[in-house]
């Protein structure tokens, strides 16, 4: 029967044509009614502002998700580290219905951005894209201070209706006079922030007895002064005199409460509990609490 | 003597010329972006900044390089075996202005920005609209020849080359499916998770269709013209064929292993991906079978190692393959840098290899001559061996440490290491495998030096048949 195939170009174009549609019949085609289930729809989910897309337009024009991912995974080192606090803070279906194209990407060269709305304060975000090594000396993402050049809006209405959402005119009278850096930090503070994991993460009481196993302990401060350079003096300053968060030289409030605000995090100050875990949080408590006072 | 004469293989010259030269530009931009990996000043922001460029080389890789190299070889191979010269010259001149034409401008629009983000399918929607006509027309010259043909048997690689044809069509087209907003910009017609799955059918199968298939009819064809062995099963090669074509398409998902897409999609893309082993290895299985009694010559015939190297990366990339498709596996080095390393073994190990053995055993041939340095060409094997061995043998390990670093729990459950503690271990690796890119450069340039000495040595094709270029 094959054999007969080798001397009928035209039935085996017909034939091998119809034998990569079953695959993609099943595996292409058939998924559309699965994911499309009305069950799947997250309520909070709202399409994007005009600025929110033109944000997201930027982050597609210059490739960002080459670098970086937006799909929590529902394992445990995801979770933990782009989703902290939470336990089901994985992504879901429901949080991509607005998303053409999605931006899931293959490679993080760069940290998942799913969650990344609400992580950091505006003002971190300008900094960070404008020159990235002066926030995290070693990355490696490349700047865009080029960004602060105005918002082309010339399209926006255009985009807005291609896509059917809804849009008011002070709306779009918003995206006038901003620039590319306010449009992208827009999108990036919506990412994850329209779904509920981040509420119930910070709801959630923090268990275990909050004592300090470092007190005294002197050899905890070298560890805790190199971990408060690597990961707060970006936002704290080197000195800890104060920049995009406040000045922590002196904190007057008990030690458990200030471990508590770094594990769980508080307004623009994000959490640290599962990146470090306990024992860093504590040394870094122990160290903040040596400098209390100091100039 | 007479059909021989007949043949009009311009279009093969151009191609490979040009597909030559976009593989010189895929190559530098490589080596440019891992550069950029480990010194990012090397940003030149916004045209020159490693989120335009990594498209850049993806495009000009897979299809200035790859299907550039594979329109040369297809008109050549097709018309031999057809033993009909090519259905249209003219038509197949016109493809290769129109091939340059559509990579200029990807080259070009990625740089400005303007992409759909999808991956191997960022093309802007005009860019798509003449990537169509150029496919058509590729397609419709290559069947008609066929269906003209004087040999009424299809040897398997014309089968590999049908499959090719249509398969990319409908990937393609299906993919590419946008709403314009302007000329410079769409939006993708399906959204979130039914736009992820619909981009891995294509993604994978872009793999199937583009790195597996034609390197495969060109593997079929040149072994044993260079061997001088036929192939040792033919009913081999075309059971794999069936069976490869089917089982490819349904796999797309184990790109998408721990993602919202349904988890059924998931489960079968992860078993049939382990069933392709079998299709795969059946043609690896063919061609060393065939080498039965020939082995003498990966000394004698540089060409043979090539193809012999070429065919074993292709086996060991279809187990590696398979491994990844295991959720286990995949919750492991999923977004590594293990999966550059897979990605370069076979785009330079497989893809690569068989068609270096392409340009080899055609220039010759079609500028009647002799090639101009078996030498350079050995030096040329090795270095590219080494350069692409480098590049993946380091992007394992900096994906397995990565991979034990970002799953380093404490006993409270905290994670153990920050995202940047893993980062920062990435850049020794980062560094070797820029190494390895500049060896292969090189290995590159001597190629291209080797294939410019034999060009100018050759006539110029079309007047005299000399006996010693007549295969
Ligand atoms: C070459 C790869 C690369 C590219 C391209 C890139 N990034 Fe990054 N990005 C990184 C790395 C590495 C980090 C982690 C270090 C740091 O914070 O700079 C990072 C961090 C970030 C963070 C902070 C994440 C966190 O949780 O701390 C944001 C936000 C971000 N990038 C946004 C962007 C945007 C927006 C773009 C596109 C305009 C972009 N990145 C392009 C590599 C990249
Ligand atoms: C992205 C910037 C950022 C980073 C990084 C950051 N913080 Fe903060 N931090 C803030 C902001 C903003 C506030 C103020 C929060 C508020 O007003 O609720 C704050 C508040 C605090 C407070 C409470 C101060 C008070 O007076 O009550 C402490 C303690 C603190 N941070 C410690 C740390 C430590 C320790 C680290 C490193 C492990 C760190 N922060 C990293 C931004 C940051
Ligand atoms: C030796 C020269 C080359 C170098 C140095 C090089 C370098 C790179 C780098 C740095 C990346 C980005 C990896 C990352 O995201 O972390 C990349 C991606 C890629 N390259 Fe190359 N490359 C080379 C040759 C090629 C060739 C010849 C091909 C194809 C025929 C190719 C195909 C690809 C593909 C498909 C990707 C995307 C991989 C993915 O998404 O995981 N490369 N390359
Ligand atoms: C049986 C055959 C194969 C199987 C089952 C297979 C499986 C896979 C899997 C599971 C991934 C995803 C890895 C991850 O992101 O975690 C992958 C990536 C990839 N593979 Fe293979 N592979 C096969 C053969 C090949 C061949 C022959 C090539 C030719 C070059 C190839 C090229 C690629 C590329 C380019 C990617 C990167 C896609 C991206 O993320 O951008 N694969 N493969
Ligand atoms: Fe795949």
């Amino acid at each position: 029967m094959l054999d007969l195939l080798e001397k009928k170009p035209v039935i085996l174009l017909l034939l091998s044509a119809l034998v990569i549609m079953i695959g993609t019949a099943v595996t292409m085609i058939a998924p559309f009614t699965w994911i499309n289930d009305p069950s799947l729809k997250i309520a909070g989910v709202k399409p994007y502002t005009p600025l929110q897309l033109e944000g997201r337009d930027i982050y597609v024009r210059e490739g960002c998700n080459n670098c970086h991912t937006q799909t929590v995974r529902p394992l445990v080192a995801d979770v933990a580290r782009y989703a902290p606090g939470s336990t089901d803070g994985y992504s879901k279906v429901g949080e991509f219905v607005y998303d053409q194209p999605h931006l899931w990407g293959s490679r993080r060269t760069g940290p998942d951005l799913a969650r990344i709305g609400g992580k950091y304060p505006d003002a971190w975000h300008y900094k960070h894209m404008a020159d990235p090594q002066s926030m995290v000396p070693k990355s490696n993402m490349p700047g865009y201070a080029f960004m602060r050049q105005p918002l082309d809006s010339s399209l926006t209405e255009r985009k807005m209706k291609a896509l059917g959402f809804p849009y008011t005119p002070a709306e779009l009278e918003a995206v006038k006079g901003k620039t590319e850096m306010d449009a992208l930090v827009a999108y990036l503070q919506k990412l994850g922030n329209d779904i509920p994991w981040r509420k119930a993460a910070a709801a959630a009481p923090l268990v275990g007895e909050l004592k300090n196993p470092y007190t005294d302990n002197a050899s905890a401060l070298n560890e805790g002064k190199l971990l408060v350079s690597q990961n707060c003096a970006q936002c704290h300053g080197e000195e800890l005199k104060g920049g995009i968060g406040p000045a922590l030289t002196s904190l007057a409030r008990p030690e458990g409460e200030i471990f508590s605000t770094i594990f769980k995090g508080r307004g623009g100050m994000p959490a640290f509990g599962d990146t470090l875990g306990r024992e860093k949080v504590w040394k870094i408590v122990t160290y903040l609490g040596s400098r209390t006072g100091k100039k | 003597m007479s059909v021989k004469a007949s043949y009009s293989d311009d279009a093969t010259k151009g191609f490979l010329t040009w597909s030559i030269i976009w593989g010189l530009v895929a190559v530098l931009v490589g080596v440019l972006i891992s550069f950029q990996l480990v010194f990012p000043q090397l940003n030149i922001p916004p045209y020159l900044s490693y989120g335009r460029l990594r498209p850049i080389h993806t495009n000009a890789a897979i299809f200035g390089w790859g299907i550039g190299s594979f329109m040369a070889m297809f008109y050549y191979i097709t018309q031999r075996l057809t033993k009909c010269p090519i259905w249209s010259p003219g038509l197949a001149r016109f493809q290769l202005w129109l091939f340059n034409l559509v990579i200029i401008l990807a080259a070009v629009s990625l740089a400005m920005g303007y992409t759909q983000s999808k991956e191997y399918a960022e093309l802007e929607w005009p860019i798509d609209i003449l990537v169509v006509i150029l496919w058509v027309i590729f397609a419709l010259n290559i069947f008609m020849t066929i269906m003209k043909r004087k040999e009424e048997q299809m040897y398997v690689s014309l089968w590999y080359i049908i499959a090719t044809l249509v398969g990319v069509a409908v990937l393609y087209l299906v993919n590419s499916a946008a709403i314009p907003v302007s000329l410079f910009k769409s939006y993708s017609a399906y959204a979130g998770a039914n736009d992820a799955n619909v981009q891995w059918w294509y993604g994978h199968n872009a793999v199937a269709m583009v790195l597996t298939t034609p390197p495969l009819a060109i593997f079929y064809y040149l072994l044993p013209k260079i061997t001088g062995v036929p192939i040792y099963s033919h009913r081999m090669g075309i059971i794999a064929f069936w069976s490869l074509i089917f089982m490819y398409l349904w796999t797309g998902a184990h790109h998408l292993l721990w993602t919202p897409v349904p988890d059924w999609v998931q489960t079968l893309a992860m078993g049939f991906s382990i069933l392709l082993i079998a299709p795969s290895w059946a043609s690896v299985f063919n061609g060393y079978f065939s080498m039965n009694g020939q082995w003498h010559q990966m000394r004698d015939n540089y060409l043979v190692k090539f193809l012999v190297f070429g065919i074993t990366f292709y086996g060991l990339q279809t187990l590696q393959g398979p491994s990844q498709a295991i959720r286990t596996f995949s919750a492991f080095i999923h977004y590594t840098d293990w999966v550059p390393g897979h990605v370069h073994m076979g785009a330079l190990g497989w893809v690569s290899l068989v068609l270096f053995a392409g340009v080899y055993y055609l220039i010759p041939r079609i500028y009647e001559t002799e090639l101009y340095s078996v030498k350079l060409a050995n030096a040329h094997f090795w270095l590219a061996v080494s350069g692409q061995l480098i590049y993946s043998i380091s992007m394992w390990i900096a994906g397995i440490q990565q991979a034990t670093m970002l799953n380093a729990t404490n006993a409270d459950g905290s994670l153990h290491y920050t995202f940047m503690e893993s980062l920062a271990e990435m850049y020794p690796y980062w560094h070797m495998r820029a190494g390895g890119g500049v060896i292969y450069l090189v290995s590159l340039l001597i190629f291209i030096y080797n294939i410019l000495k034999t060009v100018n040595s050759g006539s110029s094709g079309s007047q005299t048949v000399r006996a010693t270029g007549a295969v």
